[in-house]
């Protein structure tokens, strides 16, 4: 009898706890526990040049924006565009291609144009994974020390860019001063 | 003082609802048929209320009144007059009102074609159903009243969301809606049997009809979804492995799992607890999809407005419906005896091996879809389960489940032997074999895993044929009628039409996974690019006002060897209510081996702009597969031998009087009230 009832009870209770848990954290506030700590190392091909290696040294050293995109990700298409106008005004944006095909994602630079600094080749999530990255897009805003100050999961829009993004950044270029 | 009118009305249904879960039980315990009896009318007064209440929202919306919040977040003055009518159900409190008439409905429907359950089994259905409904009713009224009122009112409401304005989303939340409260009737069926202790063949019986066409409605919903997501969100994919989708998918591949679990306890008494287990689970999934959708646990593109109150609301009530079951069913389960012996080759051992691997398809699911959560949850950072994990699990469990389909129905109840089934079967396996090896080249290319897929595509439809075929000449000597009306009895017929429908569904994505063409170009106004042997010439771009949008629109032509079969209009949406967030609205030309379609993108200026070309092979297919599918599914279902019982009225009858294993009523010749085999 006990164990007839055993086995769903405790995975019914499993589920439950982990449902109560889970309503504690508000995925969209919290959007990180890497918030506040070293952006963490990688190893990948340059998406530009399969024979340059990028780790983590070619993100950090300036206050930067890290941006995860692929070519098959349609809402990464509507935020492209603050990617270029930040870029002409001089913010330094990265790039994660996150599960992509390297052919697809030159194509869609070809067309949409390129803003990004160093473009990290990521077609198994072997960076996404350390980064933490739970669909596309994602953006991140790294200090001068390479501490990742902010993660914005999903699409960026013109008030995400104006009151978060652009005085985050301007206040960690003037704390680097 | 119309909105107020419907709260109150919602109310006096909640009431009602409370009522009825008390009542029938008492009647019951004490042997009362006329507390038995409320249940029935106590469920006609819900529903008018509730439709009372429904209509009164509906006509909130139609005039504009903005003074109530729900109206104001979810319309505004300028939305077309259709998007009024289903905006009712596009956000979340809206939709919980839709969510609770259903259930009613429901209710209402199990009332009044009872009349071949006993009065006992009806009342605690009844009973059972009105807690339900207690549930949810409180879930709306408390946390979610779309009634609620808005100060200052505003002039103009804030529209609903773009996505959410298009044909495909007046029909699939309803059918979704509808299936999900359908399995609250297989549940509340289950729960009965446990509290009467009879879990026995008659309640199999009775429970049958309900589950499939709650499950046809859940097919129709997820297909419908499917489709919307596939030409609206011009991603040109239709299954994402999204939360929210996989929160449908679950409960469907449990209640797919319970019909098929429900026919082995209907004929041969056996997997009793396995069956109540599936009932209970497939209406808890249905809860737990309501929970990841409405309380904000998981991020996904398509997440309702969430409230952490309520999150916590819908998990009290999974925790009662989940624990409560389970109390309920450890102190009930040790009374219900063992099934029939069977053979470790027969029906019984095939279908339970669909019911395992459709179990495991379901866990792994799950597994994938809470894991993310688990791992934040536990502090280990996020991590990303995406397609690949899916499509890697979910293939391999899929592949021998469909070689299944093509077996089980030959195969003989309780004991059968597999040479047997060798000989009936080897011609097929052969010819799909070769269909399968040979198909594939007429796209060009030929693909393994692709053959593979479409040799059991043509396994399953050939073995239905055959098997119709077969069972049509056991029957010719008694002439052509007699053996076509043999060979298309409804719950047959109803069956194969639907394994028939899911091969469909998997010669779809067979083709469309392998051959699909998919190309980002840039065009100029005259210039042509290829996809899939497609030329798309564009013509020109111009500006066009919808009702409440103005659009960026291309002309672009689809020219198939010199001539030009199509002229397509993809769009680029700006949403008066959220101009920043454009929609594309891809174009689209449709054809029984294919979809070409266009959708459009950035703007680059002097007239050019860059576009998504597809090329997407048998798409067509997957959307009738799944209606046929669900077709098959209504027909099983309205299958007269279900309704034959009818003939006797057991509504007076006490469920003392009824054989637990043929369902006649005791005293009576059998005969009487069944003539299936």
């Amino acid at each position: 009898m006990i164990k007839r009832i055993f086995l769903p009870l405790s995975l019914a209770l499993v589920v439950l706890g982990l449902l109560y848990v889970g309503l504690g954290m508000d995925s969209r506030d919290l959007p990180s526990p890497l918030v506040g700590k070293p952006a963490p190392d990688f190893e990948l091909e340059s998406l530009r040049d399969p024979e340059v290696t990028l780790t983590r040294d070619d993100f950090v050293g300036e206050v930067a924006l890290v941006n995860v995109w692929a070519s098959w990700c349609d809402t990464c298409r509507t935020e492209h565009r603050y990617w270029r106008q930040l870029a002409e005004r001089g913010v330094r944006i990265h790039a994660f291609n996150y599960r992509d095909q390297r052919q697809n994602a030159e194509r869609y630079l070809e067309i949409f144009g390129d803003p990004f600094a160093q473009i990290a080749y990521d077609p198994r999530a072997d960076a996404g994974m350390e980064w933490g990255v739970y669909a596309t897009p994602e953006t991140y805003v790294l200090d001068a020390e390479g501490i990742i100050r902010h993660k914005h999961i999903g699409p960026v829009n013109a008030d995400v860019v104006r009151e978060d993004i652009l005085p985050l950044i301007e206040q960690l270029e003037a704390e680097q001063t | 003082m119309l909105g107020e009118l419907g709260n109150f009305a919602l109310i006096l249904a909640f009431c009602l609802a409370i009522i009825q879960s008390i009542l029938p039980l008492v009647g019951t315990a004490t042997g009362d048929a006329r507390l038995m009896n409320a249940g029935r009318s106590l469920a006609v007064g819900q529903f008018v209320f509730l439709l009372f209440s429904y209509v009164l929202l509906t006509w909130a919306f139609i005039t504009n009144d903005f003074s109530i919040r729900y109206v104001a977040a979810n319309s505004a003055e300028a939305l077309p007059l259709v998007y009024k009518i289903t905006g009712v159900w596009g956000g979340h409190e809206g939709s919980m009102l839709f969510w609770v008439l259903t259930l009613s409905a429901w209710t209402l429907a199990v009332a009044i074609f009872s009349r071949s359950l006993p009065r006992e089994m009806l009342a605690r259905v009844l009973a059972v159903l009105g807690m339900v409904g207690v549930g949810f009713m409180a879930f709306t009224i408390f946390t979610s009243n779309p009634f609620e009122r808005l100060f200052p009112i505003p002039t103009d409401g804030t529209d609903l969301n773009p996505l959410l304005q298009d044909p495909g989303m007046i029909i699939h939340p309803p059918l979704l809606f509808i299936g999900y409260t359908g399995l609250a009737v297989a549940f509340a069926f289950a729960i009965a049997a446990l509290i009467g202790g009879r879990l026995d063949a008659a309640w199999a019986r009775w429970s049958r009809p309900w589950t499939t066409a709650a499950w046809g409605f859940l097919t129709l919903g997820i297909g419908l979804g499917s489709w919307w997501a596939y030409y609206e969100l011009g991603w040109g994919g239709w299954w994402f492995w999204d939360p929210v989708e996989n929160a449908s998918l679950l409960p469907w591949l449990t209640a797919t799992a319970l019909i098929h679990s429900l026919a082995v306890t209907e004929k041969r008494g056996g997997f009793k607890v396995w069956t109540v287990m599936l009932a209970i689970v497939s209406f808890a999934l249905t809860v737990l999809g309501g929970f990841i959708v409405r309380s904000g646990v998981i991020t996904s593109v398509h997440a309702f407005a969430t409230d952490p109150d309520r999150g916590v609301f819908l998990l009290g009530l999974l925790a009662i419906i989940l624990l409560g079951s389970l109390a309920l069913y450890a102190w009930r389960a040790p009374k219900v005896g063992l099934g029939g012996a069977f053979g470790w080759y027969s029906r019984e051992s095939l279908l339970l091996a669909n019911n395992v691997l459709l179990v495991v398809a379901c866990a792994a699911v799950l597994i994938g879809t809470l894991y993310p959560l688990a791992v934040d949850a536990l502090n280990l950072g996020k991590i990303s389960v995406g397609p690949p994990y899916f499509d890697a699990v979910f293939m391999p469990l899929m592949l021998p489940l469909l070689f299944l389909i093509g077996v089980g129905p030959v195969v003989s109840w309780k004991q059968s032997d597999p040479m047997e089934t060798v000989r009936q079967l080897r011609w097929i396996l052969l010819v799909s074999a070769l269909i399968g090896g040979l198909w594939p080249l007429t796209m060009g290319a030929w693909n393994p895993l692709t053959a593979f897929g479409l040799g059991l595509v043509a396994w399953i439809l050939l073995t239905a044929a055959v098997d119709l075929y077969r069972r049509f000449q056991r029957r010719r000597q008694q002439g052509v009628g007699k053996a076509l009306q043999a060979a298309l009895r409804p719950s047959f017929f109803g069956m194969h039409l639907a394994h028939a429908g899911l091969a469909l569904v998997v010669m779809a994505i067979a083709m469309v996974n392998t051959y699909e063409v998919e190309r980002d170009v840039r065009l100029e106004p005259g210039e042509t690019a290829t996809a899939g042997g497609y030329e798309f010439r564009m013509i020109d771009s111009d500006t066009v006002r919808g009702p409440n949008f103005d659009a960026r629109q291309a002309t672009v032509e689809v020219i198939r060897d010199g001539e030009v079969i199509d002229v397509l209009h993809p769009q680029l949406r700006f949403y008066d209510s959220q101009p920043q967030m454009p929609m594309h609205q891809a174009s689209l030309n449709r054809g029984m081996t294919r979809d070409v379609y266009v959708s459009l993108g950035d703007d680059l200026g002097g007239g050019a702009w860059t576009m998504r070309l597809y090329y997407k092979p048998y798409m067509f297919w997957m959307w009738t597969g799944c209606l046929l599918m669900a077709f098959g599914g209504f027909l099983a279902a309205g299958d007269r031998r279900y309704r034959m019982a009818s003939a006797t009225d057991r509504r007076q009858v006490s469920e003392r009087d009824i054989d637990s294993h043929d369902n006649s009523i005791i005293g009576e010749s059998p005969a009487r009230s069944e003539g299936q085999t």
